[in-house]
């Protein structure tokens, strides 16, 4: 079904809050890295993954999803974790490493948890895919509703994770789905030179469930899938998988000079950006109007400009409190 | 009312346990390889098909890390799984669910997110099993924060340790030696089959026993070697030495302190371990007790543990590389020398 106005007013407002946090997160990371870049320094030390480009995977899944829904992220977790509504404050404190971030600076931005929302992510490439079935069998067996999302890069599809889940999925016929977001790179290999099929989404016979490849990093064409399939899990009938199209506008983390990417490519994605292309296409159907639209933007640069603030104003955890809640 | 005593196999105070824990608690659950129809190859769920139904005790296809991982998850959002890893050995085709996932989540999520499940596997050899069906791993476990190890040497430890594993809310890595499991078609210590209660009672995690006492020696074991090491100090009573022999129970957390007062005691230290002797246990018991006060030695502290090669096949390189009583023997004769 296509999305109503509502819903792609709050598609928008997702999107263009995580692209504006993005840009945040991307001056604070650099504070303290300049003119020599040395990931340990700043305020925001470690790797950074940002999501540019990536917000209509984030949005057009989300928009289906409630608190009782489990979303498993990546690495590359801020867009996603921004659509399933996880405590800004709280996961920005995170990321700065603060004692009132989500775990009082103890997992960083590969590592954000919000239980109240049912969110997690991981470091390691198609990890949450265990997690995210195991949370649609615990749905299942309770009788609870509630589907689990795990969603996972297109290098992930080649791992053993990846395959083994499906496959337990399809097999417990689980309400679960598997989002691929294919930005056509695995850090500098290319996706045609590491993964046998054009297309990860033919990969879903193999587990006799229904398979979707989405074109074109459109948000309503994401958000159309995404029904098909999270409809399907609520209804009891299994799992699915679906393939997205979407461009990586960063870097795989800050400080990838990215050399690998033939020459304009990256230009061509900026012409493709997702966010002002899905802006016009707002104003010209009509759903929002330029003030509509300027109400939602200064709306989320307040929301986002407060997480920063709260953040970096927030206490620093005593180190000693690195030697807790190993255990419960 | 007292019940009348009865003997069980390590096996069958297992899957008791476990049911006990299933009837209780609607969010305790079952999975792994073979453990539904089959029972478990090592015989830990024995029965709970029939009174549980598939949906509670479920086999799985061969996919550790799918089934781990989806433990994971499912104790994420408050239930209780248990999932049995078949053999240790084949942690190396899920330890990124058990050591990443399980084991770092509490942490991760600042103790948002507590991750109750209870892994159990089979471990150790001594019947020709070769070196992907023998090991024992204590150590590797237990070296890796955020997981709590249980290696119970007899019925009656199994059964309480496994309801206090069901109940902590944090992971727990459940090793079932499988010389004490009680399987009619694999040898078993006569030691570990002993009177269980039919009733639940827990044993707490961190309680090591002293299973014999004695003056000149401490001799420490945990699993199978925990037997070796009673056979060798009734042989030595025999000679007139005292051999005190304390039961590590779980190695997370690790009772320092009961071995360290005994140790103080006798003033002889010997660890017995059949995992590999390198960067591990007997290593972390003998330097715990060197770091609290190196003055209760009045001799070295010694070690008898698997030497550090792959585990062979054959009957006699097996034999040859395992600790045992003679082994023990020999050793506390020598440590009572000086």
């Amino acid at each position: 079904m296509q999305a109503d106005a509502k819903k792609q007013s709050w598609m928008y407002e997702n999107m263009f809050k995580s692209r504006y946090y993005e840009e945040c997160m991307e001056a604070a990371y650099l504070e303290g890295k300049q003119p020599v870049f040395n990931m340990a320094n700043g305020p925001v030390p470690g790797e950074m993954h940002l999501s540019n480009g990536q917000e209509p995977c984030a949005v057009g899944v989300c928009a289906h999803l409630n608190a009782d829904d489990a979303v498993f992220a990546t690495h590359r977790p801020h867009h996603i974790a921004i659509a399933k509504g996880v405590n800004l404050k709280a996961m920005t404190a995170e990321i700065f490493g603060k004692k009132t971030g989500l775990s009082g600076g103890r997992g960083g931005h590969m590592h954000l948890f919000d239980t109240d929302v049912n969110f997690a992510c991981s470091g390691i490439i198609a990890e949450g895919m265990g997690p995210a079935a195991g949370v649609a069998l615990a749905r299942k067996l309770r009788n609870e509703p509630g589907v689990a999302i795990a969603f996972i890069g297109e290098g992930a599809a080649n791992q053993g994770a990846f395959h083994e889940t499906m496959n337990l999925a399809a097999v417990w016929n689980l309400p679960f789905v598997c989002i691929i977001e294919d930005n056509a790179w695995g850090i500098s290999v290319a996706k045609t030179d590491a993964t046998a099929v054009p297309r990860n989404d033919v990969r879903a016979a193999a587990y006799g469930i229904p398979g979707e490849y989405v074109e074109g990093n459109d948000p309503l064409a994401i958000y159309a899938a995404a029904e098909r399939a999270i409809n399907r899990a609520r209804a009891g009938d299994g799992p699915s998988l679906i393939e997205i199209e979407t461009y990586r506008l960063a870097g795989h983390f800050m400080g990838d000079a990215e050399a690998y990417r033939p020459e304009g490519e990256k230009d061509g994605l900026f012409s493709k950006d997702p966010i002002p292309a899905f802006r016009t296409h707002l104003l010209e159907s009509g759903a929002l109007d330029e003030a509509a639209l300027k109400n939602i933007e200064n709306a989320m640069h307040t929301e986002v400009d407060e997480a920063f603030e709260f953040a970096r104003a927030a206490a620093e955890p005593e180190p000693a409190e690195a030697l807790e809640k190993v255990f419960a | 009312m007292a019940t009348p005593k009865r003997k069980l196999t390590t096996a069958k105070a297992i899957s008791e346990a476990i049911s006990q824990e299933m009837e209780a608690d609607n969010n305790v659950f079952v999975m792994g390889e073979d453990i539904a129809k089959l029972g478990g190859v090592f015989g830990t769920t024995t029965g709970l098909l029939d009174k549980f139904g598939p949906e509670r005790v479920r086999d799985t296809p061969i996919s550790e890390t799918a089934f781990i991982g989806s433990a994971v998850g499912a104790a994420a959002v408050g239930m209780r799984p248990i999932v049995e890893l078949m053999f240790v050995d084949f942690f190396g085709v899920c330890m990124d669910a058990i050591y990443n996932l399980a084991a770092k989540n509490c942490y991760f999520s600042g103790g948002n997110q507590p991750i109750p499940m209870v892994l159990m596997t089979s471990v150790g050899g001594g019947y020709g099993d070769a070196g992907q069906h023998s090991q024992c791993l204590y150590g590797t476990f237990a070296h890796l924060p955020g997981m709590k190890v249980v290696v119970p040497s007899n019925a009656y430890d199994a059964k309480g340790l496994m309801h206090t594993a069901v109940a902590d809310d944090n992971p727990v890595i459940f090793m079932l030696h499988k010389n004490l499991q009680g399987m009619g078609w694999l040898g078993t210590v006569k030691g570990s089959i002993v009177d269980v209660p039919k009733e639940t009672y827990g044993i707490p995690f961190g309680e090591a026993a002293i299973v014999r006492e004695g003056k000149d020696i401490t001799l420490v074991g945990l699993g199978v070697t925990v037997h070796m090491a009673l056979d060798a100090a009734e042989a030595l009573a025999k000679e007139g030495v005292e051999a005190e022999v304390v039961d590590l129970r779980t190695l997370v957390p690790l009772d320092r302190d009961t071995v360290f007062n005994s140790v103080s005691k006798t003033g002889r230290l010997l660890v017995i371990d059949d995992d590999y002797i390198s960067y591990g246990v007997s290593g972390e018991i003998i330097s715990s007790v060197a770091e609290q006060d190196s003055s209760v030695f009045k001799t070295s502290p010694q070690r008898i543990a698997f030497p550090d090669i792959p585990i062979p096949f054959t009957r006699a390189m097996e034999q040859f590389a395992l600790p045992n009583k003679d082994k023990i023997f020999n050793t506390v004769k020598d440590m009572m020398k000086d």
